[in-house]
């Protein structure tokens, strides 16, 4: 396997942590890979840039921060223009359309999707937004499977969000697929 | 707990490591008030402690928190509190009465970058000498860390083991990207890993108890305090009965029982690692989180060929100077990766054959110390320039 080097960002409380949690876990407990997540934050619980590193291989990771990613997720602009020019050349993007218009000026190839409006269009609400995301950038990386994220959210969170979520997980993973073809 | 023959999977952080780690040991007493980036450990033992049938208090301070796991130690039960940097600091005065009356209980500090109050959520080495001194008067100490999640739940283990069997304070001396860091950790199946017992006295009540009465073999047998037996515990210097003495006599027999009772068996209490050690001519010497990135930069440059090599310690004290020696023996330069101004340098420095081969590389800016970091530094001495 690719060695995956992810740097996920955006703004406090979107839920960026969490989601690398999630990516995280999935590789290392459903699909037994080796996985590290750490995250860097300043003393602030909401707003401010967020940001979250997670590394999946198939061998023992050392050094557990991510310096240049060869993926990047980038929700905000503030959070795109901190991190897009630490982004591995040839490396991949996946940001919300919606919310950020990157510079082109670095080699990336970025997939732009509105992934926050398609969320509240469907649900009307925002909550699972972070999951959409998530079925988007498993989608475009093939970094783990769709199924092990659904087994990693059904163990976190009550079954009365079980059917949303996986609704969430489709849909970016809809959005993304067009994009690859 | 359960009686389960497989192993426990689970992708957790640091901190919740050393919450399993310490209720797989038997804690049975938390008190704390909470500190990043040490917090995690309060917040699951607050859920987890009292459904293993044990009693979690969130103190009004550090302070408080640390003469509470004293009394509760002393009463029966395994204890523990964590904190960080400025807690650190309050606890020490409570420490040093745990170290004089000989109670045992384990004390967490999730390192984070000070001075004060610093910066309360990046990473930072700087507290391995106030582990070691930060409470007054001559002593021992049990000091040990850990560099992944997996580390952080056996040493944690440990250390109540070595707690129990010495009748002493043990710190964890952890860091903030250990602590927050989330990687697998399998927990074995309970009685997989030898857990230590406290040694009870068998003195019937009743009958005249001498806690501070050595066993034969050195061990103080202890008895549950309001229970069978009345005694005294003070942090003065106390006779076998725990009551205050000054005789000159006794005063030097204890100061040097509670100093050799480790230093003496600093090799047996030694806890490490090491990779390609033996034919290296570079050796790198790391601890905590900052090891993971001496371990990527000598499996890098291992793959090309170089002779470089890394001791991992996981015992910071009582210092393992023998192991030192010996693992540095045979190297030309001496690395010591450490985000200080050279804490455990001093002390490498001290055992090593050449000591101005011994080259600090840290970090000092809330950053973990990088491979980058240490490949130029190493760059440096070899004379190759940045």
């Amino acid at each position: 396997m690719e060695k995956y080097r992810f740097l996920l960002s955006g703004s406090g409380g979107q839920g960026v942590i969490t989601m690398a949690i999630i990516l995280a876990e999935a590789a290392a407990i459903y699909e037994d890979r080796v996985a590290v997540q750490s995250q860097s934050y300043g003393p602030e619980a909401r707003g401010g840039a967020t940001r979250s590193d997670v590394i999946l291989s198939d061998s023992e990771i050392y050094f557990p921060k991510v310096n240049q990613p060869n993926v990047l997720v980038a929700l905000t602009n503030e959070a795109a223009n901190k991190y897009l020019g630490l982004i591995l050349p040839g490396g991949l993007c996946l940001f919300d359309s919606e919310l950020v218009q990157p510079s082109a000026k670095v080699d990336f190839i970025h997939y732009g999707i509105p992934m926050f409006r398609a969320v509240k269009e469907k649900f009307g609400r925002t909550q699972a937004y972070n999951v959409c995301v998530l079925g988007a950038l498993a989608t475009i990386t093939g970094a783990v499977r769709l199924e092990s994220l659904e087994k990693v959210l059904n163990s976190r969170f009550a079954s009365a969000h079980h059917a949303a979520n996986k609704q969430a997980l489709e849909l970016g993973a809809e959005l993304a697929r067009p994009l690859l073809a | 707990m359960s009686h389960k023959t497989t192993p426990d999977i689970c992708f957790v952080q640091g901190n919740e490591a050393c919450v399993r780690g310490a209720l797989y040991a038997g804690l049975r007493f938390f008190a704390g008030y909470p500190i990043t980036p040490s917090t995690e450990i309060a917040e699951h033992l607050a859920e987890q402690l009292p459904r293993a049938g044990g009693r979690f208090i969130q103190m009004e301070d550090e302070i408080a928190s640390m003469c509470a796991v004293c009394g509760a130690s002393l009463a029966g039960a395994k204890a523990m509190t964590a904190t960080s940097g400025p807690g650190f600091s309050l606890k020490q005065e409570a420490i040093g009465y745990a170290v004089m009356t000989e109670i045992p209980c384990v004390v967490v500090n999730v390192q984070r970058a000070g001075p004060s109050t610093g910066l309360a959520t990046k990473v930072a080495q700087g507290d391995v000498n106030q582990a070691r001194w930060g409470t007054h008067g001559d002593h021992s100490i049990v000091v040990l860390t850990a560099s992944s999640v997996q580390d952080v739940f056996n040493v944690t283990i440990e250390a109540f083991n070595i707690a129990e069997t010495y009748r002493t304070p043990v710190i964890l001396l952890f860091d903030e990207v250990v602590g927050h860091m989330r990687e697998k950790l399998v927990i074995p199946p309970e009685g997989e890993i030898p857990v230590v017992q406290r040694l009870r006295t068998e003195v019937k009540p009743g009958v005249n108890y001498h806690p501070y009465l050595p066993r034969e073999d050195g061990r103080l047998p202890m008895s549950d305090f309001g229970g069978a037996h009345r005694y005294n515990v003070t942090g003065l210097y106390h006779d076998i009965w725990g009551f205050p003495t000054e005789n000159p006599e006794q005063v030097d027999k204890l100061i040097h029982h509670l100093v050799d009772k480790l230093e003496n068996r600093a090799e047996k209490l030694a806890l490490w690692k090491e990779y390609y050690v033996e034919d290296a001519e570079h050796l790198l010497i790391s601890y905590g989180s900052s090891a993971r990135s001496a371990r990527h930069l000598v499996e890098t440059r291992r793959a090309k060929g170089d002779r470089i090599g890394l001791l991992e310690l996981q015992t910071l004290w009582p210092f393992p100077a023998q192991l030192v020696r010996e693992k540095t023996a045979k190297a030309k330069n001496i690395f010591m990766v450490e985000m200080n101004m050279g804490q455990v340098l001093a002390q490498v420095k001290q055992v090593v054959q050449r000591p101005d081969r011994v080259f600090l590389v840290n970090s000092m800016d809330g950053q973990m110390v990088t491979p980058a970091d240490i490949g130029k530094i190493m760059r440096v001495v070899e004379g190759r320039g940045f």
